[in-house]
C-alpha cells in the first residue's frame, strides 16, 4: 500500500512574520492589548499586512527599540515600564500580550523576568509570546500566544460551577484554537447534538473568561497550527488531549465530532447523514473542481487539512507544502488523509517541509496544476504566466470550519476556477 | 522604546530594495528571519508586478545563530549567481542581521571568488536612515561601484552627447506616481530638445553606467532618492545637476529656466526659446493657469488646506495651492525630518506653520485644531480626514493601492498641473453646490453623527440644538458641532441649546 512521503527543502519560502497573529487576537480577546516588541521592520510589515485595520485605534501597537535599546543604554525594564504605563492610562486593558520578536530574541532581553516584575508593579497581568520569525511561520504566531495563555487559566471551579460541571454526563471539555464567535457558536451546537457540552474555549472572549484546566479536562485542537499549546496543556496542565483530525470540510468535521464523542464516551448520531447532506450540498461547486490539479505553496500550516479535504472532494494534489509538520500532533488528520487517498485510489501527494519556493516554481511550471494556493508574493507573477491561484491568506481569515462553512471554503478555492470560464 | 502605531516612512532595507529591483537583472539577497520578505508582497500587490520579484531571504533561523550564517549566505548567493545569472547581486542586511553583528563583507568577498555576478553589500545603518535616506544611499553604491570599475578598466565614457542631453535619477519602482512622472518628464524634455541618456534606477541598466559621465547634467525629480548620486557625479565628474521638481507652473517654468542656464553654460549655440516653450505650455497645455482665474475657483480663495507629506510633495503642493490657487495654507508640514532645513526654506512665506514630525497623532492634533476645508496628505491623512469628515487628496507616500492608478496619472510637468488642479478641485464642495446647500439646509436631514476625537462626551443636546444642527449642511456640521461642544466645555455648559450654539459661533465667528 503507497504511504505518504515526507520531504524537508531549504526553508527559503515566503511567508507572513508570525506577529501577524496579533491582527486576529486582539480582536478575539476584547480586552486585551497587543504590545509587539521589536524594530521598525515589524511595525512597518504590521502597517501594510493589516491595510485598514490599522486606522480603527488597533489595541495593538509596536515598541519599536531604537539604537540605544539596542545597544543597552536603555534598560528594557524602564522602557516597558513607562510604555505600559501609557497603555494602561489610555485603554486600561485587562491583559498586555507582549509579543517578543526578533530583535529581542537576539540582543536576549529578559521579557518573561521583566513582565513578571513589572506586572506586580502595574497592577495588570503581562504575557509573554515569543512570536518571531527566527522559529515560527504566520499562524504559529498564534500558537506562542495561546501556549502562554494555558499558565493564566484557573486550575479549579467556583464551587457553584463545579456542582453544575459534576451533573454533566462526561467530562469537561475545552477546545482551543481563535476562531470567530459565529464559528465558535456553529461548533458548540454541532457538538451539542451530540450531547457534548463546551465548558469552554482558549482563548476566549475575555481575558477574565478564561476556562478551567486541570488534569480531569479533556481538550482538543481546531486548528493543526497548534502543537505547542496541545504540549503546553498536556505537559503543565495534564489535559486529556485529544488527538482528531480538523473540524475542516464537512470529512473533517464528521471525523473530529466522531473521535470527541468517542473519547467522552459518547455514541454519535446521525453524524453520517448530516455529512451526507452537506455534501449534496455542494454538488455544484464540486463539478468544477473535480479531476482539477491544486499545488500547496505552504505558508499557514492549513495545508495537510485543506488537501484532504480537497482529495475528498476529487481533486488532485500534487504536492503539500507546509512550513513545519508536526507527525505528532496531525497523525489523525495525515492517517485520514491517507485512508482518502487509499479509498478512491488517488495520488499520494508529496508533502514538503521548509518548502524552497524557487525549486517550487520550477515544479509548478513543470506541472502546470489547474490551481496553485499561494502567499501574495507569487500570486500575481503566476497569473501572469497563466497559472490560476488562490491567495492563502484568506483561508486563515475566512471561516472554513464546521460543516455549516463546508460551501464558503469551496467559494473561495472555486473563485478562481469560476473567474476563468467568466 | 517609542510607542508607534503607524510610520511615515519604512525601514532601511525596504529603500535598498526599491533600488535593486528597479534595476534590469539585479538580484538582491536579504539576510533575514522568515516573513521579512514582506517587500515582495508589496511589489507584486501595489505595483501589480507580472515578474517575480529579484529579491529572497537567506533565512536566519535558531540554527543560523548558534552557527553563523556564512555558509548559507554564501550558498545562496553563488546559487543564485548560477540560477539567474545577474549582472549583480546586493546583499541586503536587515535590522536583525545588523545586530548579530556578523561579518558580511566578508561572506561578499568569498562568494565573488565562485560567483559571475557582482556582489556588494548595501550599506545601510537601520538604526539611523530610513527608507528614504537608504534608497538614496544605495543608488549612489551602486553607480559609483560601477563607476570606478569603469574608470578601473578604462571604459568610462566621457565624451559628451552631441545634443544637450539628461540622466534622471530617483525614479523607482513603489514611488508615488513614479511611472507617470517619468513619461512626463520624457515628455518635457522631448520637447525641450533634450535627449535622456539614462535613468536610473527604474529599469535602469547595469551595463550602461558607465554612460552616465556622457549626458550634459543631472536631473533629480525628487529630493528624496538621487541627490547623493548627483552630488557624487557633480564632485567627481563636474557634472552638473538640477534638483527642481517640476510641480506646478511656477515650479516647472523655473525648473526649464534652470536647464536653460545649464545648457547655455556648456553650450552658448543653442538655439531654443525656452520662453515661448514655458509660455505656450502654461497656456495651452497645461490648463491650470486659466483654471485657477476662472470664476468657479473664486471659491477657492483664501479657504483653509493643510498640507503633510514627503519633503518634496508637500513643499510643492503649499507653493501650489498658496501661488497658484490662492489658498490659505494654515500649515505644511514632513516627516523627512532629515530634511527639515530645506523644507522651512521652501515654504516659508506661504504658510501660517510649519510642522517637521513623524508622529501621526501630531499631525492628527493638528488638523483637529486648525480644522481645515480640505487635507493634502498621505494615507493616513485621508484617514485622519475621514473621522472628522474634512476631504483629503492624497498627494505623497505613503500609499494604498488605489494610488498605483492604471490612468495617465502624473504630478510633474503640465499635464501634471492639470492633475492636481482636477485633485485640489475635487477636494472641496464647491461653487453653486456650496450655496445651495448652505440655502436648503444640506443634502439630507439624517441624524447627526458623532465624530468627535474625543470618544466620551459629557454633553446632552437639546432637542431644538439638535435641529438647529440638522439644518448645517452636512459637510460642515462635524465641524460646528465640534465648535459648540467645545465652547459648551470651556463655559461649563451641560445642556445644549440653539441659543448655546449662536453664542458658540459668534465667539468664535465662524
Amino acid at each position: 500500500m503507497e504511504k505518504l512521503v515526507f520531504e524537508c527543502e531549504t526553508g527559503n519560502y515566503h511567508t507572513f512574520c508570525p506577529i501577524s497573529c496579533v491582527s486576529w487576537l486582539y480582536q478575539k480577546i476584547e480586552d486585551s492589548f497587543f504590545l509587539v516588541i521589536g524594530t521598525k521592520t515589524c511595525g512597518y510589515f504590521l502597517q501594510n499586512a493589516l491595510g485598514v485595520m490599522i486606522f480603527a485605534e488597533p489595541r495593538y501597537a509596536m515598541a519599536e527599540l531604537e539604537e540605544a535599546d539596542i545597544s543597552a543604554q536603555l534598560d528594557a525594564f524602564n522602557e516597558l515600564k513607562r510604555l505600559c504605563l501609557q497603555i494602561k492610562s489610555d485603554r486600561n486593558p485587562s491583559v498586555i500580550v507582549w509579543i517578543g520578536t526578533c530583535t529581542v530574541e537576539i540582543i536576549k532581553t529578559d521579557l518573561e523576568g521583566i513582565a513578571q516584575q513589572l506586572e506586580s508593579q502595574i497592577g495588570i497581568p503581562i504575557l509573554v509570546a515569543r512570536a518571531n520569525g527566527l522559529e515560527y511561520a504566520f499562524t504559529q504566531g498564534e500558537d506562542t500566544v495561546l501556549a502562554s495563555l494555558v499558565d493564566r487559566c484557573p486550575k479549579q471551579y467556583p464551587e457553584l460551577v463545579s456542582e453544575m460541571e459534576s451533573l454533566k454526563s462526561h467530562p469537561s471539555l475545552v477546545l482551543f484554537g481563535s476562531l470567530s464567535n459565529t464559528v465558535v457558536n456553529q461548533l458548540n451546537l454541532e457538538l451539542k447534538k451530540q450531547g457534548v457540552s463546551v465548558s469552554g474555549w482558549l482563548p476566549s472572549q475575555r481575558y477574565s473568561d478564561l476556562p478551567v484546566l486541570n488534569d480531569k479536562t479533556y481538550v482538543c485542537g481546531v486548528n493543526p497550527f497548534l502543537s505547542r499549546t496541545a504540549t503546553t496543556l498536556l505537559r503543565r496542565r495534564k489535559c486529556e488531549l485529544i488527538y482528531a483530525p480538523f473540524p475542516i470540510g464537512p470529512d473533517g468535521t464528521r471525523a473530529w465530532i466522531e473521535k470527541i464523542c468517542l473519547l467522552l464516551g459518547i455514541i454519535p448520531n446521525g453524524l453520517e447523514e448530516r455529512e451526507n447532506q452537506i455534501w449534496l450540498q455542494l454538488e455544484d461547486y464540486l463539478q468544477l473542481i473535480r479531476a482539477k490539479s491544486i499545488f500547496f505553496m505552504g505558508d499557514n500550516l492549513l495545508e495537510i487539512s485543506l488537501a484532504r479535504f480537497l482529495l475528498r472532494c476529487g481533486m488532485i494534489v500534487y504536492e503539500i507544502g507546509i512550513p513545519y509538520m508536526d507527525q505528532r500532533f496531525q497523525k489523525p488528520e495525515l492517517e485520514l488523509l491517507e485512508q482518502i487517498c487509499q479509498k478512491f485510489d488517488l495520488f499520494m501527494p508529496r508533502i514538503v517541509e521548509k518548502p524552497d519556493n524557487y525549486y517550487q516554481i520550477h515544479r509548478i511550471r513543470e506541472l502546470q496544476p489547474d490551481l496553485v494556493i499561494t502567499g501574495m508574493a507569487h500570486a500575481n507573477p503566476l497569473e501572469a504566466r497563466g497559472i490560476s491561484t488562490k491567495w492563502s491568506v484568506e483561508f486563515t481569515f475566512a471561516q472554513i470550519h464546521g460543516f455549516s462553512n463546508a460551501r464558503d471554503l469551496l467559494e473561495l478555492i472555486t473563485r478562481p476556477l469560476r473567474r476563468n470560464e467568466s | 522604546m517609542k510607542l508607534a502605531y503607524w510610520m511615515y516612512a519604512g525601514p532601511a532595507h525596504i529603500g535598498t530594495l526599491r533600488v535593486a529591483s528597479s534595476f534590469k537583472n539585479v538580484y538582491a539577497i536579504m539576510h533575514a528571519p522568515i516573513g521579512d520578505d514582506y517587500f515582495n508582497v508589496m511589489r507584486s500587490m501595489l505595483e501589480r508586478e507580472r515578474d517575480f520579484t529579484p529579491v529572497t531571504a537567506s533565512i536566519v533561523d535558531r540554527r543560523v545563530l548558534t552557527l553563523g550564517s556564512q555558509d548559507k549566505v554564501v550558498k545562496n548567493i553563488t546559487h543564485k549567481d548560477q540560477a539567474e545569472k545577474p549582472n549583480l547581486i546586493i546583499l541586503t542586511p536587515t535590522c536583525t542581521s545588523s545586530i548579530l553583528q556578523e561579518d558580511l563583507e566578508n561572506f561578499v568577498d568569498e562568494a565573488l571568488q565562485e560567483s559571475q555576478s557582482d556582489v556588494i553589500l548595501a550599506d545601510v545603518n537601520h538604526y539611523r536612515v530610513n527608507e528614504f535616506q537608504a534608497a538614496d544611499r544605495t543608488l549612489e553604491q551602486v553607480v559609483r561601484f560601477y563607476i570606478e570599475k569603469a574608470k578601473k578598466d578604462q571604459t568610462l565614457d566621457l565624451e559628451k552627447t552631441k545634443k544637450p542631453s539628461a540622466n534622471i535619477l530617483g525614479i523607482l519602482t513603489l514611488g508615488f506616481h513614479h511611472h507617470h512622472d517619468y513619461r512626463e518628464i520624457k515628455r518635457l524634455f522631448y520637447e525641450l530638445g533634450i535627449e535622456i541618456n539614462q535613468v536610473l534606477p527604474e529599469n535602469g541598466s547595469i551595463e550602461n553606467i558607465k554612460k552616465l559621465t556622457k549626458a550634459w547634467f543631472n536631473f533629480v525629480p525628487y529630493r528624496e532618492i538621487g541627490l547623493m548620486t548627483a552630488i557624487f557625479l557633480e564632485n567627481e565628474y563636474q557634472m552638473p545637476y538640477i534638483s527642481k521638481t517640476p510641480m506646478g507652473i511656477l515650479e516647472t517654468a523655473q525648473c526649464i529656466k534652470e536647464i536653460e542656464k545649464v545648457i547655455k553654460n556648456i553650450d552658448q549655440q543653442i538655439d531654443f526659446n525656452f520662453d515661448q516653450f514655458i509660455n505656450n505650455q502654461s497656456k495651452y497645455i497645461s490648463q491650470a493657469a486659466w483654471f485657477s482665474r476662472s470664476i468657479d475657483c473664486q471659491n477657492l480663495t483664501g479657504k483653509k488646506a493643510i498640507v503633510f507629506g514627503d519633503a518634496t510633495h508637500a513643499a510643492c503642493m503649499t507653493k501650489i495651492l498658496a501661488r497658484e490657487m490662492g489658498l490659505r495654507v494654515a500649515c505644511a508640514g514632513t516627516y523627512c525630518k532629515h530634511d527639515a532645513d530645506w523644507f522651512r526654506d521652501e515654504v516659508e512665506g506661504f504658510c501660517d506653520e510649519i510642522l517637521i514630525t513623524d508622529d501621526h497623532t501630531q499631525v492628527g492634533d493638528m488638523i483637529a485644531r486648525i480644522e481645515p476645508s480640505a487635507i493634502f496628505g498621505t494615507q493616513m491623512e485621508r484617514h485622519i480626514g475621514k473621522r472628522l469628515d474634512i476631504p483629503c487628496g492624497v498627494i505623497s507616500a505613503p500609499v494604498h493601492i488605489q494610488n498605483f492608478c492604471l490612468s495617465y496619472r502624473p504630478f510633474l510637468g503640465y499635464e501634471g498641473t492639470n492633475q492636481i488642479a482636477d485633485l485640489v478641485y475635487n477636494s472641496f464642495t464647491l461653487g453653486m453646490e456650496d450655496h445651495l446647500l448652505e440655502i436648503f439646509g444640506g443634502h439630507d436631514t439624517k441624524e447627526v453623527i458623532t465624530n468627535s476625537l474625543s470618544s466620551d462626551s459629557d454633553l446632552t443636546w437639546e432637542k431644538d440644538g439638535l435641529a438647529e444642527l440638522a439644518k448645517i449642511p452636512g459637510f460642515v456640521r462635524g465641524k460646528i458641532k465640534r465648535n459648540t461642544e467645545k465652547y459648551a466645555r470651556d463655559k461649563r455648559i451641560s445642556k445644549i441649546t440653539t441659543e448655546v450654539m449662536y453664542a458658540a459661533k459668534e465667539s468664535i465667528g465662524a
